[in-house]
């Protein structure tokens, strides 16, 4: 792999080349301690001290909402104007490792051509991040990258070195192959495994992923799942926020005055209540613990069953979000035997008495 | 990996324009449709499987999946067998002859049928479970030397609720078919047929080599666990019973997650799943 280094007061210079016929997105400030990713218009914008984004970049391949078709009695016409050339910055190892996911579940025995034609425009540029206490991503063994990035950018200091993982990759440092340095020396060798050695010990959270399979199976009908069901406030963020969550509802949405329909793809979430309900009003999994144990099934079983890793890239999103302590962290604990403390052990205590 | 015949491959999602070529009430609240692509190539060459499924959409009011009841053996044409019950079925319902619909698959699985060859076939249905094994059913009739016997058993809760009344009663007439009907309860006094729950009808199956014999069954929730019961008491080895599910599907093609049953979707490894899935499964039915 081609390595080359960045000074840090290169880099606005690069992206302003680069982004002169793409959009850039990258991760700016929100609020106290929240970030998005957004499209930048001033580089000055970009904050690249974050640790994770509010909802993941998904949202950038497949919007919340958007036009799959726009339909008439005898045509459906495709609508692809979500996607656009597209840059995105500042991506870090766990929602890179969560796009691999995407990429192998959307071209999965029928390919979206709604997710691969806007994946295929979009350019990755990912960066280094250094970890807080919610993130598992060295359990799940997605804090570094092999693949699945154009350019990977780790900060050492006052310069990056920058990996180029691709031929689109390639062409960007050719825009302006001055800005570069060629010449990796022995200090920045130095100082990168120092930075890697420093990073792995800086994780404060461990879990074991190996045995979840099996513990999901084993506890089927453990009475946990009851615990979670009667905290779970069936409120859909942790799907929201999860960066492999992708499922979806489709919406007939009649256009005012013409006999014509926008089809519109939003996301949806298993967690909510009428998920799996049918016409007539057969619903699969009305109670809460049901609908719980799939996402669990499928984050902490299904995939390795399925892809040979978990569907958890460890990015800590369900641990900020949901307001009841229910997350791959405390429910990978509880089905492990361990002592919680959260709101839903509590909760059941109370109830008990 | 299941194998895919979709009419759209560079937009799965993208209906095919289709015509309602002739519907009439099967009951008070099913209709029978058939429907015919306007693309007369890709009418002819909508290959399926019987038990697989298609969606169906209707501008203004969405899109749902329906289980195909016609049988591949009579290709052009695509019958469905639609009860009333929810938006998108209401708008079918006041659809009129030639009024164009959207239709887009097959999905699914399908029958096994190259392994059902040479062997026994019983196949058991309730209410409107007869939607979706008719096309297996008429596949079997109209490739009557490859199967041994045939054995239809169909449960109805009364007279007035049987679909496809006429045709079945016209199958007790073949010599090459043990048909054999029953409803709950008959409020007609008219009823020639047994009464009383589908499962009455077991006992009137003679001789079942069970080790060859294999059992389709579909019908209301309630109904399955009775007539597994009686299949295991026949001692039809579990993975040869196979019964398709219902679910609530959005794509058809494994990416809106609404199917998904444990680590499968009902749209890419269902809808057709045997007993053993079941008992794997935990949550099929």
């Amino acid at each position: 792999m081609r390595i080359v280094k960045l000074n840090k007061d290169k880099l606005s210079d690069f992206l302003a080349v680069i982004s002169e016929d793409a959009d850039l997105w990258a991760p700016v400030k929100k609020g106290a301690e929240s970030f998005v990713f957004t499209e930048i218009d001033d580089f000055s914008q970009i904050d690249l001290d974050y640790t994770r984004t509010i909802l993941p970049p998904k949202k950038i391949f497949l919007p919340p909402a958007f036009t799959m078709f726009k339909a008439s009695r005898t045509a459906y016409e495709a609508d692809f104007s979500h996607v656009s050339k597209k840059i995105l910055f500042g991506i870090h190892a766990c929602d890179l490792h969560a796009l691999l996911i995407m990429d192998q579940f959307y071209s999965y025995v029928y390919d979206d051509p709604y997710y691969s034609k806007a994946r295929e425009n979009t350019l990755i540029l990912g960066h280094s991040c250094w970890p807080d206490e919610n993130c598992l991503c060295k359990s799940t063994n997605t804090h570094i990258v092999e693949e699945g990035y154009d350019l990977f950018f780790t900060d050492l200091g006052d310069y990056y070195l920058v990996w180029i993982g691709s031929n689109q990759g390639d062409d960007l440092i050719q825009i302006r192959p001055d800005l570069f340095i060629e010449d990796i020396e022995d200090q920045d060798i130095q100082s990168f495994m120092k930075w890697r050695e420093e990073r792995d010990k800086a994780f404060q959270t461990e879990l074991n992923f190996t045995y979840m399979p099996d513990l999901m199976e084993l506890k089927y009908d453990d009475a946990l799942w009851d615990k979670l069901g009667e905290a779970c406030l069936a409120c859909g963020s942790c799907t929201n926020v999860c960066p492999t969550c992708n499922c979806y509802n489709v919406l007939d949405k009649p256009v005012l005055g013409k006999d014509m329909s926008n089809i519109v793809r939003c996301w949806d979430a298993c967690t909510l209540e009428n998920y799996s309900e049918v016409a007539g009003g057969e619903n699969f999994r009305e109670k809460r613990s049901e609908r719980l144990k799939l996402w669990y099934t499928h984050k902490l079983q299904a995939y390795i069953s399925k892809y040979g890793k978990p569907a958890c890239v460890g990015c800590g999103r369900c641990i900020v979000t949901c307001p009841v302590d229910i997350n791959v962290k405390t429910v990978a604990h509880a089905l492990d035997g361990r002592e919680v403390n959260t709101f839903w052990s509590r909760l059941s205590e109370e109830v008990r008495k | 990996m299941p194998e895919t015949k979709d009419i759209n491959k560079e937009n799965p999602f993208l209906p095919e324009p289709a015509r309602i070529v002739r519907m009439e009430y099967l009951t008070d609240d099913v209709k029978f449709f058939q429907v015919r692509i306007a693309d007369m190539e890709k009418a002819l060459s909508f290959n399926y499987r019987p038990g697989q499924f298609a969606m169906i959409s209707i501008l203004g009011a969405g899109e749902a999946p329906f289980s195909i009841s016609s049988s591949p053996s009579r290709p052009g044409l695509l019958e469905f067998c639609i009860r009333k019950a929810g938006t998108v079925t209401n708008a079918l319902f006041e659809m009129k002859e030639n009024d164009l619909v959207g239709v887009r698959g097959p999905y699914g699985n399908g029958f096994p049928t190259e392994k059902m060859v040479g062997k026994d076939i019983i196949i058991v249905m309730g209410g409107l479970g007869a939607a979706p094994l008719r096309s297996v059913l008429l596949y079997c009739l109209d490739n009557r030397d490859q199967f041994r016997r045939v054995i239809l058993l169909h449960g109805a809760k009364r007279p007035a609720e049987m679909i496809f009344r006429n045709e079945f009663f016209r199958l007790k007439e073949r010599k090459d078919l043990e048909c054999y009907l029953a409803v709950d309860a008959d409020d007609t006094e008219k009823w020639t047929e047994k009464v009383g729950v589908v499962t009455t009808l077991f006992p009137l199956v003679e001789d079942v080599d069970p080790s060859n014999t294999h059992a389709l069954v579909c019908g209301p929730p309630v109904m399955y666990k009775f007539v597994l019961k009686e299949l295991i008491n026949l001692q039809i080895p579990k993975d040869q019973i196979l019964m398709t599910l219902e679910r609530r599907m959005k794509c058809g093609v494994g990416k809106c997650g609404h199917c998904a049953i444990d680590y499968v979707y009902t749209c890419l490894d269902g809808p057709v799943f045997t007993y053993w899935d079941v008992i794997h499964m935990r949550e099929l039915i």
